[in-house]
C-alpha cells in the first residue's frame, strides 16, 4: 500500500513533480507511465525517502518510508541496476544490504537461486550484462521478502526473453498479494503488465484508472473496409449516414459497428476484400494525452498526430504493433503483428517528430539504462 | 552495531582498501628502513622514523575518503540509504569503522617501524627507547592519530561527494596549504602551528631539547592541545558532513 499525497519536487525553478497524489493498491501490478522526464523516477525516489520532497509527501503502510524499521524487508525496490560496486561481488553486494536489516546470508543465496545468478554470485558485479544487473537488482529487492515493490523501468534495455522473465515475475509477485509500482514510458508494455495505470505527464497527474478503461476511454476504434467498388461503397455508406473518410484504396468508417458496415455493403450489393476494426493503437493514446506534457518534445503540434487517416499508425520508431485487436490482448513488442498497413502507407511527416523527443539523449534520468533506445 | 558490521562488509569487499593497507605498510616500514640503514642509523631518531608512517597516514585517508565516495560514485549509496534510510546511523557507523581501524593500523604501522628502525640502526644518535611517556607518545600517537585522520577524511568525502577532489583536497591541504599559509608574514606564523595537521604533527612531534633541531619556533600547541584541535576539526567537518548528508538528495 503507497500513498502520495501532494507530492511536490521542484529544482530551482523548474518543477519535476507537481502536487501528485495516487494510490497504489496490493495485488495488482499497477504502471507508473509517462514519456522520459516526466517525473516518475524522481517520484518513486522520494516515496523511497531517498529525494526530500519539496511539498507533500509520500507514505508505505502510513509511515513515510524513512521511518520504516528493517525497511528491506517491508519494500523492495530496483531503480536503477547500475547501482554496483564493480569490483564487489554478486554475492557481497546482497550479503550487505541483507546484513543491514538482519537478513540471514541463507536469503543471499535464495534470491540469488530465484533470479538465476548462483553460478556467477562470486563474479565482480561491474562484469555483468544489463540483464544479469537487472536480475541482481531484483534479487536485491526480493532479499527482505516485501509486500511492496517499485520498479523504476525494468525492462529497458532487456533482450525479449528478459522482458518476457521481468513481465512474469511481476505478474506472479502481484498475484502472490503484492503491491507492486512498475514505471515505464512504454504504453505498449504497460498494456501487457499493468492492471492499473497512473499516467503523469511534467509531474503531473494525468489518468488513473484501470489499463483496460485507459485503454478504452483513449482509443478511437474505426473500421477498415476495402472494395474493389470502392466508390459505390461510399455512396452506400454515406447514404446510411455514416462518416467515412477516403484512404489510399480503403475507406474508413468511424464510430459504426461492423456489422453495420456488412449489411449496408451485403445490402447493395458490394463485394468487400476486407472488412476490419481498428483499434488506435496505444502509443497514438498515449502521446494525445501526454502530448501536452512532453517535456523535450521537438513541438506541441508535432507531438499530437494528426487526425483521420492516420489513425492507428504507431509512429516510427516504436516497435509495438498497430491496430491492436482488444485492449489486454496484444502480441509482445517488437514483434510485428499479423494485420498491419503497409509500411509507407498514411505517414504523415509530422508523425516523425514525437519519437524523437522521447528519445532526446538530454534526458535527465541519471541512468544509462533508462535511455529511450533499447540497445 | 549491525551497521558498522554492513560497513565493514562493504569496505572489504571491494579491493582498493587492501591497496591502500599495503602501501601503508610499505610507506611506513620503507621509510623506518632506510633510517636504519643509511649511516649505520645515525639519523635514526623516532620522529624522523616515523615520517614514513604519517605519510601512511595520508594514504589511511584516501581510503577513508573513497570508502565513501565510491558509494556515490557508483550509487551504492542509494542501496545502502534504502537499507538504512536513517542517514546519521550511517555515518556514525562508517566513521567508527574507520577510526577503529584507524586506531588498529596507526599503532601497529607505528611501532613496527619503530621496532625495525630500532632493529636496524647500528649506531643512533640518540639510542631509540620507549622509556619515558614522552617517546610512548611519538610512537602510540599515530594511533589516535590516524583515527581523527580516518574521521576527517569520511567527512570531506561526504562532503564533496567525489574521490578526486576529496583525495585531492585531503592531500594537497596538510601537504601544500598549510605549509603556504606559514608564509604569511604575522598571521601565518600565529594562526599556521593551529591549523589541523600542523597541530596533529605536534602530537607526535619531540617536546624535549632536541624539538628545537626540528622546529623553528615553539609556537603553537602542546601536544595534547595538538591532538585537541585535530579532533576539534574532525567534530566540526563531521557536523557539517551530517547536514549536508541529511539534507541533501542521495
Amino acid at each position: 500500500m503507497i500513498e502520495v499525497i501532494g507530492l511536490t519536487k521542484q529544482y530551482g525553478s523548474t518543477t519535476a513533480v507537481d502536487d501528485l497524489s495516487f494510490t497504489v493498491t496490493p495485488g495488482t501490478v499497477t504502471g507508473f507511465l509517462g514519456p522520459n522526464g516526466a517525473g516518475k523516477s524522481t517520484t518513486m525516489r522520494m516515496i523511497l525517502g531517498l529525494d526530500n520532497p519539496t511539498r507533500g509527501k509520500a507514505l508505505i503502510f502510513g509511515e513515510p518510508y524513512a521511518h520504516l524499521s528493517k525497511p528491506l524487508t517491508k519494500v523492495g525496490s530496483l531503480l536503477d541496476a547500475n547501482w554496483i560496486h564493480p569490483n564487489r561481488s554478486a554475492r557481497s553486494h546482497l550479503r550487505f544490504m541483507a546484513a543491514s536489516n538482519k537478513i540471514g546470508v541463507k536469503r543471499v543465496d535464495e534470491v540469488l537461486d530465484i533470479v538465476g545468478l548462483s553460478s556467477v554470485a562470486t563474479k565482480a558485479a561491474g562484469k555483468f550484462s544489463l540483464g544479469m544487473k537487472q536480475r541482481l537488482g531484483l534479487a536485491g529487492a526480493l532479499l527482505g521478502d516485501p509486500q511492496v515493490l517499485l520498479f523504476d523501468e525494468p525492462v529497458n534495455g532487456l533482450d525479449p526473453e528478459g522482458i518476457y522473465w521481468i513481465r512474469t515475475f511481476m505478474k506472479n509477485l502481484a498475484t502472490q498479494g503484492r503491491t507492486v509500482l512498475v514505471s515505464s514510458h512504454l504504453l505498449s508494455e504497460m498494456a501487457l503488465t499493468a492492471d492499473h495505470l497512473i499516467v503523469i505527464g511534467r509531474g503531473k497527474l494525468i489518468a488513473n484508472s484501470s489499463t483496460a478503461d485507459f485503454i478504452a476511454r483513449s482509443t478511437r476504434t474505426s473500421v477498415r473496409v476495402r472494395s474493389p467498388q470502392l466508390a459505390e461503397l461510399r455512396t452506400a455508406l454515406t447514404d446510411a449516414g455514416l462518416v467515412v473518410t477516403d484512404l489510399d484504396g480503403a475507406l474508413e468508417v468511424t464510430e459504426a459497428p461492423i456489422e453495420r458496415i456488412g449489411d449496408i455493403a451485403g445490402n447493395a450489393g458490394l463485394t468487400l476484400h476486407e472488412l476490419s476494426a481498428q483499434a488506435g493503437s496505444l502509443e497514438e493514446a498515449f502521446i494525445q494525452l501526454t502530448g501536452d506534457s512532453l517535456e523535450y518534445g521537438t513541438s506541441r503540434a508535432g507531438a499530437v498526430p494528426a487526425p483521420g487517416p492516420n489513425q492507428g499508425y504507431p509512429p516510427p520508431g516504436y516497435g509495438a504493433p498497430q491496430g491492436y485487436p482488444a485492449p489486454g490482448f496484444a502480441p509482445p513488442q517488437g514483434h510485428p503483428a499479423p494485420q498491419g498497413y503497409p509500411a509507407a502507407q498514411g505517414y504523415p511527416p509530422a508523425i516523425g517528430a514525437p519519437p524523437g523527443g522521447y528519445q532526446n539523449p538530454g534526458s535527465p534520468t541519471p541512468s544509462p539504462s533508462t535511455g529511450g533506445d533499447p540497445r | 552495531m549491525t551497521l558498522i558490521n554492513v560497513e565493514r562488509i562493504k569496505l572489504f569487499s571491494t579491493r582498493s582498501p587492501y591497496w591502500c593497507l599495503i602501501a601503508i605498510v610499505v610507506a611506513a616500514l620503507g621509510f623506518a628502513t632506510l633510517f636504519g640503514l643509511i649511516e649505520s642509523g645515525r639519523a635514526a631518531i623516532t620522529y624522523l622514523v616515523l615520517r614514513g608512517t604519517s605519510l601512511g597516514m595520508s594514504i589511511f585517508m584516501v581510503l577513508a575518503a573513497l570508502s565513501i565516495t565510491t558509494e556515490y560514485r557508483f550509487g551504492t549509496i542509494r542501496n545502502t540509504f534504502l537499507a538504512a534510510p536513517r542517514r546519521p546511523t550511517v555515518l556514525l557507523a562508517k566513521t567508527v569503522l574507520i577510526a577503529v581501524l584507524g586506531l588498529v593500523v596507526g599503532t601497529i604501522v607505528a611501532l613496527a617501524a619503530f621496532y625495525l628502525a630500532k632493529g636496524l640502526a647500528q649506531s643512533p644518535l640518540v639510542p631509540m627507547e620507549l622509556n619515558s611517556g614522552d617517546d610512548w607518545r611519538q610512537v602510540l600517537g599515530y594511533g589516535p592519530l590516524f583515527a581523527i585522520a580516518g574521521i576527517i577524511a569520511v567527512a570531506v568525502g561526504a562532503i564533496v561527494r567525489q574521490s578526486a577532489g576529496a583525495v585531492a583536497i585531503l592531500l594537497l591541504w596538510p601537504l601544500l596549504i598549510e605549509s603556504l599559509f606559514t608564509l604569511i608574514p604575522t598571521v601565518g606564523e600565529k594562526v599556521g602551528p593551529w591549523l589541523p595537521f600542523a597541530a596533529a604533527d605536534k602530537w607526535v612531534a619531540p617536546s624535549s631539547s632536541i624539538s628545537d633541531l626540528f622546529q623553528s619556533s615553539n609556537t603553537g600547541p602542546t601536544p595534547i592541545q595538538g591532538l585537541l584541535v585535530f579532533a576539534g576539526w574532525a567534530l566540526v567537518l563531521w557536523l557539517v558532513a551530517l547536514v549536508l548528508l541529511q539534507r541533501r538528495d542521495a
